[in-house]
């Protein structure tokens, strides 16, 4: 690519951004299976519209399709910011059937589930790369953030210039440790929450209004 | 471009590991890379890449690979590389014209056959079983 053209196609997005304000923005909430995306998502959506978005399950890959709410008004400081939340299939390498017999699933059930958790990550890939004007990343913050996954989706989400935010979830549980996740992504704001009881919420909107407002 | 066939026997007795360099990259489409990976890892091979693959890339591997899942067949891909420590340090030029090194080792393989053992900034440790 030629530096003039590289430049110009730069200064059009960076331009597309600004002039495209009054549309609502797109904001995926990404993360790894079970990391609490959807209990989050039907959290923000509780509180400012009513509805929830999807069931919430323990199981790995409950959500296996990208589902959206639109025009999520969440007012902040006297000002409405207007978003549409995206809420993902979590997204891995790797699916197994056999993981889903575990969870007292017949085979039949399980080997339909991977496959539509298989469609799902995919789906979700390619919101990523299209769809989405800005990200909510969620950990689960009992778990060890150096993965491969979390690496490749926030290298993904950076090379894409996409604003982020990192949600360090489920505080309420005695091996949550939020210094691990802020370790591991330093150039990014991390921000502790417990989606499930509600625990810092007001800080998230906040975080929320200031990044994609 | 595929990879020199190893003879029945070969295979038996071990676990083929291609370590592709970066020179061989060089000039493919983003796809061809991912086919050359995928066609390796689904014969259970080991691909070590010297230089890695770009983040929307990796996107597309993802993807890529989750198309071809099936039950008893193929379960996806276990892929390490180290953390893009370098994005952050980018300048705003580099930023600005979305140039960004790639070039890091990337090891790739059938998640039944590749384990982690240990990850952290700057060493992998795995563990390859035969298929």
């Amino acid at each position: 690519m030629g530096l003039l053209t590289g430049l110009r196609d730069s200064i059009a997005r960076v331009t597309e951004r600004l002039f495209s304000a009054s549309d609502p923005k797109r904001i995926g909430i990404y993360g790894p299976p079970n990391a609490g995306k959807t209990t989050l998502a039907n959290r923000i959506a509780r509180d400012w519209t009513g509805d929830a978005i999807g069931p919430e399950s323990h199981v790995p890959h409950e959500t296996r399709r990208a589902r959206r709410k639109e025009n999520v008004e969440i007012e902040r400081n006297g000002r409405t910011v207007t978003i549409d939340i995206v809420d993902t299939p979590g997204v891995t390498t790797k699916v197994d059937y056999k993981e889903f017999l575990e969870h007292d699933i017949d085979e039949e059930d399980a080997v339909r589930r991977s496959r539509e958790a298989t469609e799902g990550v995919a789906e979700a890939m390619h919101w990523l790369r299209e769809d989405v004007d800005g990200v909510i990343y969620v950990l689960d913050s009992t778990e060890d953030p150096f993965t491969q996954v979390n690496t490749m989706l926030i290298g993904i989400i950076e090379s894409q210039d996409l604003p982020v935010l990192i949600l360090a979830n489920k505080t309420d549980l005695e091996d949550s440790n939020i210094k691990q996740i802020e370790n591991a992504f330093p150039q990014h704001q991390t921000i502790p929450l417990s989606a499930l009881e509600g625990d810092n919420m007001d800080e998230v909107y906040d975080k929320i209004a200031e990044y994609f407002g | 471009m595929g990879m020199p066939e190893a003879t029945p026997t070969d295979v038996d007795d071990g676990v083929q590991i291609d370590l592709i360099s970066g020179a061989r990259m060089e000039g493919m489409a983003s796809m061809e890379k991912i086919r050359l990976i995928l066609d390796g890892v689904r014969e259970g091979n080991i691909v070590i890449l010297e230089e890695g693959l770009s983040p929307d890339e990796e996107s597309k591997l993802i993807e890529v690979t989750m198309t071809e899942i099936s039950p008893d067949e193929f379960n996806g891909i276990e892929i390490e590389t180290y953390p893009r420590s370098e994005t952050a340090d980018r300048s705003f030029l580099d930023r600005l014209m979305g140039r960004e090194s790639t070039k890091k080792l990337t090891v790739i393989g059938p998640a039944n056959q590749i384990q982690t053992l240990h990850k952290d900034e700057n060493l992998i440790s795995a563990l390859v079983s035969r298929k």
